[in-house]
């Protein structure tokens, strides 16, 4: 049985001047139409699988030349550049031992997140468009899109998307007559936010225990089933359509220098229109807070803001006027993470804000590495104790002494993104700390908002 | 000082396993042994099988008890104790008995920003059951509380039985959801 949601969700998905030159709707076309998700629609209206067609007349070299040239940065966090992955994928076409695989990572378990979500829920062709590019460009004998079980409901339309698809003759054997067989599965996870990480996530597909694995060897080399494998996040293998549409050079004008094209940010938190908002980047993270989300849904001031997704370390009033992409968030000590915006007004308690997130993190470690299976519960309950008004001034520095041991000692990044926003919370919002130790209470009075976290 | 409580001495059999609570259905159905391997076969190597084999246990068997690991290791021919480590890393997989309408309500920041503690506490009431404490006594209801389920902006979300989420969750709505269950709306769990 196919659930097929009957009412649009409440998300904003739309703006002002959304869909003009300044703000080019690439991926979000048709988002809150419910409709859209039919092959028809897609084709019709959006001038869906003309980029495919282009694309598999083209040498599969030349598509990855292509996508090279356009700029485009993975959008699930560590913004690698998508073209030159692609190109560690073994060139000798022609060797028979080797199956390639391309992955889609739709295991959006980020706090903070849900791009993903939109682009499953209103544009699937789309995703099923790129997965097919990147398949001919890698010459992969099959993708897979992993997906997070919670969402059962988009897998179950994802899969009558790709059986529109297979109808179509997009998928299958002999594809549009190049002689090229490719088809999709999709895999549903079971509710582990550590598999968002590639190797863990190729783990899981293969029905293992989602623990990250040993890099090198890289998946390029050896990743899922022992093969050549690409995992690309469902947002960039959205992005490839509109590459393939445009031309990647026309593409790279889009946005700021080294972080071509658009965006899709999410945020959530103390904002007057939360939503999905597709914008290029580099555009200041006030205006899309402040202009577009309508400020402040509380009326008291903005405090912090975490760029990225809950990884990512949180920016104070200073740097809200930060450009939103790759490169200047790092300058200013963040990351661009998953684009997922989380806006704390005046009234929220840091240290309820950060062992919210420590909790995220130890009940996440896959357990694997001993600095982040151990330093995250350590931290946890650190915080806890500074919490609930038992705190020592020294555990301030016991905090500061665990996180440099944590970040870089792991297999994967979730130690470092564990300690990402307590060092900055720290840093930044170091009297709250103190306040709680030395007066017992909380500085933000007035906060009940977060006020039953980490009492249950 | 704040230290852990350690854990409490009992005389349950050491092996993990066994502390499991058990299901009445001890074996698979031959229509989801079939099922199983239409699935191994969609994959280079048959261990793959092991994540959509456990949602179809746990359908079958309404949550995944010890024997259902069990049946699931001798369904794809792959070890039991794989079966049980993959079981058990996974949180989607319940390894006790669930209500009928499974509430699942994240508290995660973006919905703790939004009031989640407070609708937490509203579902607890409402239902009478606490996270993790099993189902109601009339079999309907159970509750978990979850990581972040990507539904950021429109906090605070609650999800009934992997079906589409319920936004924007206030007493209200919360009390609408929970009359549709009754009624039949959604789908019950382990369908």
């Amino acid at each position: 049985m196919v659930t097929i949601r009957t009412k649009p969700d409440h998300h904003t998905y739309t703006f002002p001047g959304f869909g003009s030159e300044k703000f080019p709707n690439l991926m979000l076309r048709g988002a809150g139409d419910l409709d859209n998700w039919h092959l028809k629609t897609y084709e019709q209206k959006h001038e869906g699988y003309v980029a495919m067609k282009a694309a598999l007349k083209m040498e599969p070299v030349a598509v990855t030349e292509e996508v090279k040239a356009s700029g485009l940065r993975g959008r699930g966090g560590a913004g690698f550049p998508c073209g030159l992955k692609w190109s560690f994928m073994p060139k000798d076409t022609a060797d028979r031992k080797l199956t390639r695989y391309l992955v889609c990572n739709g295991d959006e378990g980020e706090p903070g997140t849900f791009k993903d979500r939109a682009i499953l829920e209103y544009n699937p062709h789309q995703l099923i468009e790129g997965m097919i590019i990147g398949g001919w460009a890698m010459q992969c004998a099959m993708g897979y899109v992993y997906i997070r079980g919670e969402f059962l409901w988009l897998i179950e339309k994802l899969e009558a998307a790709l059986q529109q698809a297979r109808d179509a003759g997009y998928l299958g054997k002999n594809i549009m007559g190049t002689g090229w067989d490719y088809d999709i599965l999709v895999y549903r996870g079971a509710g582990a936010y550590i598999c968002g990480e590639e190797t863990a996530l190729l783990n899981s597909l293969e029905g293992r225990r989602g623990e990250p694995r040993v890099k090198p060897p890289f998946p390029a080399a050896k990743g899922a089933f022992g093969q050549p494998t690409t995992v690309n996040n469902v947002e960039t293998l959205a992005a490839v359509p509109p590459i393939m549409r445009m031309g990647g050079a026309e593409y790279a004008k889009i946005g700021s220098p080294k972080n071509s094209g658009t965006r899709i940010f999410g945020v959530s938190g103390h904002v007057k229109r939360p939503g999905i908002y597709e914008l290029p980047m580099g555009t200041p993270m006030n205006f899309l807070v402040d202009e577009l989300c309508g400020g402040s849904s509380t009326g008291r001031k903005i405090k912090a803001i975490i760029p990225g997704g809950s990884s990512c370390p949180m920016l104070d009033e200073k740097d809200f006027d930060v450009p939103m992409d790759f490169d200047n968030l790092k300058a200013r000590g963040s990351m661009g993470g998953s684009g997922g915006l989380i806006v704390m007004d005046e009234s929220v308690c840091m240290v309820q804000v950060t062992l919210r997130l420590i909790k995220f993190y130890a009940h996440e470690s896959c357990g694997q590495c001993t600095p982040c299976r151990e330093g995250c519960n350590w931290l946890e309950m650190i915080l806890h104790r500074i919490e609930h008004g038992e705190g020592r001034m020294e555990d301030l520095d016991v905090i500061a002494s665990l996180t440099p041991r944590i970040g870089l000692r792991t297999l994967c990044p979730l130690g470092d993104a564990a300690c990402g926003p307590v060092d900055s919370a720290l840093q930044k919002f170091r009297h709250e700390f103190e306040h709680h130790i030395t007066h017992k209470t909380c500085y933000a009075t007035g906060s009940r908002l977060l006020s039953k976290v980490g009492t249950h | 000082m704040n230290h852990p409580q350690p854990p409490e001495t009992s005389n349950e059999p050491l092996a993990p396993g066994l502390r499991l609570p058990e299901s009445e259905r001890k074996e698979f159905s031959p229509e989801a042994i079939a099922e199983i391997h239409a699935i191994m076969a969609q994959y280079p190597d048959k261990l793959a099988a092991t994540l959509p084999a456990l949602y179809i246990a746990q359908r079958e068997f309404g949550f995944v008890s010890l024997a259902a690991m069990k049946a699931v290791a001798k369904a794809i021919g792959i070890p039991e104790g794989h079966v049980f480590g993959v079981a058990t890393f996974y949180t989607m997989y319940q390894k006790a008995p669930v209500g009928k309408y499974h509430f699942a309500v994240c508290t995660n920041i973006s919905c703790a920003l939004r009031g989640a503690a407070q609708l937490l506490e509203k579902v607890c009431e409402k239902t009478g059951v606490k996270p993790g404490q099993g189902p109601s006594p009339d079999g309907l209801w159970s509750v978990e509380e979850v990581e972040c389920l990507a539904g950021c902006g429109v906090a605070p979300c609650v999800q009934v039985n992997q079906n589409v989420y319920d936004e924007l969750v206030d007493e209200q709505k919360l009390v609408e959801v929970m009359e549709a269950c009754k009624r039949g709306e959604y789908r019950p769990w382990a369908e």
